[in-house]
């Protein structure tokens, strides 16, 4: 099979860029620990108002940990609990949530706490609130006819 | 006409009826899915509701079905078949038998669904996604349209098959390869999704089992959700390497490179649906990364396809005395829509390959994920790059089955409806993009979201959509109009089926690229190696499954 020696070039200049954009992520991924939501912990979705940390929703205090404040959300058709909640500016925060119907998402509108949650997971993003101002949560997976009414807000105050 | 002035290379007739039946369901959900699209748009700019208890997501769900899973197939299937009558040989009675029973058995499945979602008892959208429950009629419907694709490819397959065995140690003509290899690449996408529809879903809507696990059944569904944009995509592929070249009057840049682009495709379309659920639970992270390096994997086969078209245009360009860097552009033909639709097309999928490999990025995932940005992006591809190749196809291949001619005037016309196209998509697809990073959701019908002012910004960008979205009904209504006068009312004559040759006719082919034990024995072991451990790991630590719920 031929290639023509300007193909050969253009391919290995690809694959070279390729290969260094693969090993941006790569390093970004598993050295500086940017990994995708990807929690593997599962909760009964038909109990999900009795088990912890589900069972207090909203902002945690917790000690001991990387982390300063839990943030805890139930979602269901076509709310999220808490409906509206206060974050102090610079918390770092372990946003953790979980639906107790169909698949919900949750997306702090333009940031990237951005995750799906599905009956039966919990999903959840270590993250620090750096910004002051009010951030809107929407649902961005379909979950039924009131899907574009589903939403919260987390107010980062100083 | 008569036996006597048929040409060697024209379709028989009996092929093209068979055709002509794929494309007519294709053009009618083609309009159906637009109006519901335009349709979406308004009600998405706030200046419009839906009249008479039409839902949003009814509308939604007929759109992405209609057009995404019915149209894209019903054409796909019927090109393929063409292709293969026109560079295989006519069909034999019993491929086309074949071929009839897979367009009626997709033909009924399609109107069950769309009955359905017109009842309201499945508006779960084309992805269905459990636990929202649909009619089982809805999952019936679905079935049967997989399964009568498959009875398609299974014609395709024997097309081929005959075709090998009367031309011992010679490689298959190039179409027929092409349709062969996404025909292979569908049957065994497809598997995912008719698992997770006649084992998990049906039972489930008949009541026969009261859970389902939603995990397995979404990673199923994208086991398939990736490959079925590279089958919607190769078709079009074969028309920019096979075709396009033999309309503008030059030559495949090379037969060999073609064929290896597409066993590339074969093989790494599949292993890779997990990018498409990078931000769920219940998957570990490091089988997410390796299944988007796999993704990443397809570029060099678009790099081979990129390269080759160019090299054909400059290449024919310079035989007609281009000078220059970019003289041979001057060249190209223009004022030919059957060059210029599909050239739209590829231009529009520069950007859209860019949004593509962003989407499927690890990290930047976490920002487009669901937005309104992923919505600009396959409007770029499928919805521009793919449906206007598949125009530019229509305009020679309708009145080639239909024994008409495109007339100067039709031509004119097409030409028209590729800019407004362009121009339409440009205002729906970029504003898309643009609201998808301030955070707009898709799949949403409007909403200020409690007069937030985060929602607030985003309207005048549905604005915009609503303006795209308008000018591109007016193409669907020029394309609609371009297609009745190609079938049944365009002058007689013979327009051609353009098949390009390659530029070195000595080379031939490897034959290794046929060997399909070994091409399909490699798909089985990167899917294995891809899919085994996070199957295994959702099995393990399955969670309670779920009822299902009818939210609508
Ligand atoms: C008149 C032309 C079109 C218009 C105005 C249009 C408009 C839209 C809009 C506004 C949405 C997003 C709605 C939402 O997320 O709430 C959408 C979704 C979609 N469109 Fe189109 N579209 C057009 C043509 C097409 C074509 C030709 C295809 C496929 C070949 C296509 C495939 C899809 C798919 C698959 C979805 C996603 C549905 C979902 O999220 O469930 N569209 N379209
Ligand atoms: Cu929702
Ligand atoms: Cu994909």
């Amino acid at each position: 099979m031929h290639i023509h020696k300007f193909e050969k070039i253009w391919l290995i200049f690809g694959v070279a860029t390729l290969l260094v954009f693969l090993s941006v992520i790569g390093v970004s991924a598993f050295y500086l620990g940017n990994q995708p939501p990807s929690c593997l912990a599962t909760i009964n979705p038909e109990q999900v108002d009795t088990q912890a940390p589900f069972d207090k929703p909203g902002l945690n205090k917790v000690e001991g940990k990387e982390w300063d404040y839990e943030l805890v959300f139930v979602a269901s058709a076509f709310n999220y609990t808490p409906g509206e909640v206060e974050v102090p500016l610079g918390a770092k925060v372990k946003v953790l949530a979980t639906t107790k119907d169909v698949v919900h998402g949750f997306n702090v509108a333009g940031t990237n706490i951005n995750m799906m949650l599905e009956p039966g997971y919990i999903s959840e993003f270590v993250t620090t609130f750096d910004k002051p101002g009010e951030f809107l949560i929407v649902c961005n997976e379909y979950c039924g006819a009131g899907h574009h009414l589903m939403s919260s807000m987390i107010k980062v105050v100083e | 006409m008569n036996a006597f002035t048929e040409k060697v290379n024209k379709i028989d007739r009996r092929d093209a009826k068979l055709g002509m039946a794929h494309f007519y369901v294709a053009f009618i959900g083609l309009f159906l899915g637009g109006m519901a699209g335009l349709l979406q748009t308004l009600v998405r700019s706030g200046q419009f509701t839906l009249p008479a208890g039409i839902g949003y997501y009814q509308l939604l769900t007929l759109h992405g079905v209609v057009l995404a899973l019915v149209m894209t197939t019903f054409f796909i299937m019927g090109f393929q078949f063409m292709a293969v009558s026109r560079t295989a040989g006519t069909l034999t009675n019993k491929q086309r038998k074949t071929a009839w029973v897979g367009f009626w058995l997709m033909t009924i499945g399609t109107v069950m669904a769309a009955v359905m979602i017109l009842l309201s008892e499945a508006s779960v959208l084309y992805t269905f996604y459990a636990p929202l429950q649909a009619h089982a009629l809805f999952y019936v419907g679905l079935t049967l349209v997989i399964v009568g694709s498959w009875t398609g490819g299974g014609a395709i397959i024997m097309a081929y098959v005959g075709w090998r065995k009367k031309h011992p140690g010679q490689p298959s003509p190039l179409l027929t390869f092409m349709a062969l290899v996404n025909t292979l690449m569908w049957i065994v996408a497809t598997i995912g999704v008719a698992s997770t529809v006649l084992f998990q879903l049906l039972p489930w809507s008949l009541g026969l089992v009261e859970r389902v696990d939603v995990a397995i059944s979404r990673t199923l569904f994208w086991y398939f959700g990736h490959p079925l944009v590279y089958f919607w995509l190769l078709p079009a592929y074969m028309a920019w390497y096979v075709i396009v070249p033999k309309i503008i009057g030059g030559k495949i840049f090379s037969d060999s490179l073609a064929r290896l682009s597409f066993i590339l495709f074969l093989l790494f379309s599949i292993p890779v649906g997990l990018h498409h659920q990078l931000v769920e639970p219940g998957i570990d992270p490091a089988w997410k990364f390796l299944q988007v390096i796999l993704t990443f994997m397809v570029i060099v086969p678009s790099l081979m396809t990129a390269f080759s078209l160019f090299a054909t245009f400059e290449t024919f360009g310079r035989s007609q005395g281009a000078t220059g860097l970019f003289g041979w552009l001057k060249k190209l033909p223009w004022g030919d829509a059957r060059f210029l639709i599909p050239f739209i097309g590829m231009l529009s999928f520069i950007p859209g390959g860019a949004g593509g490999i962003i989407n499927a990025s690890n990290q930047m995932n976490q920002v487009v994920h669901n937005t309104i940005w992923v919505t600009g992006h396959f409007h770029l591809t499928v919805a521009t790059a793919v449906i206007l190749t598949f125009f530019g196809i229509s305009y020679w291949l309708i009145p080639h089955l239909t024994g008409r001619i495109l007339t100067k005037a039709m031509n004119k016309l097409a030409i028209l409806q590729g800019i407004l196209w362009a121009i339409g998509m440009t205002f729906m697809s970029g504003a898309m993009h643009a609201a998808g990073l301030l955070g707009a959701p898709r799949r949403s019908a409007f909403s200020e979201y409690g007069g937030a002012a985060q929602a607030a910004e985003w309207i005048p960008y549905q604005i915009a959509q609503a303006v795209g979205g308008s000018i591109l009904f007016i193409a669907i209504i020029l394309v609609i109009y371009i297609f009745i006068n190609l079938a049944f009312f365009a002058p007689k004559g013979e327009e051609e089926f353009p098949v390009g040759e390659a530029a070195n006719t000595a080379e031939k082919a490897p034959m290794i690229l046929e060997n399909w034990k070994l091409w399909l024995g490699i798909v089985v072991l990167l899917i294995a190696f891809a899919y085994t451990i996070p199957f295994i790991d959702l099995i393990e630590n399955a969670p309670i499954g779920s009822k299902g719920y009818k939210l609508w």
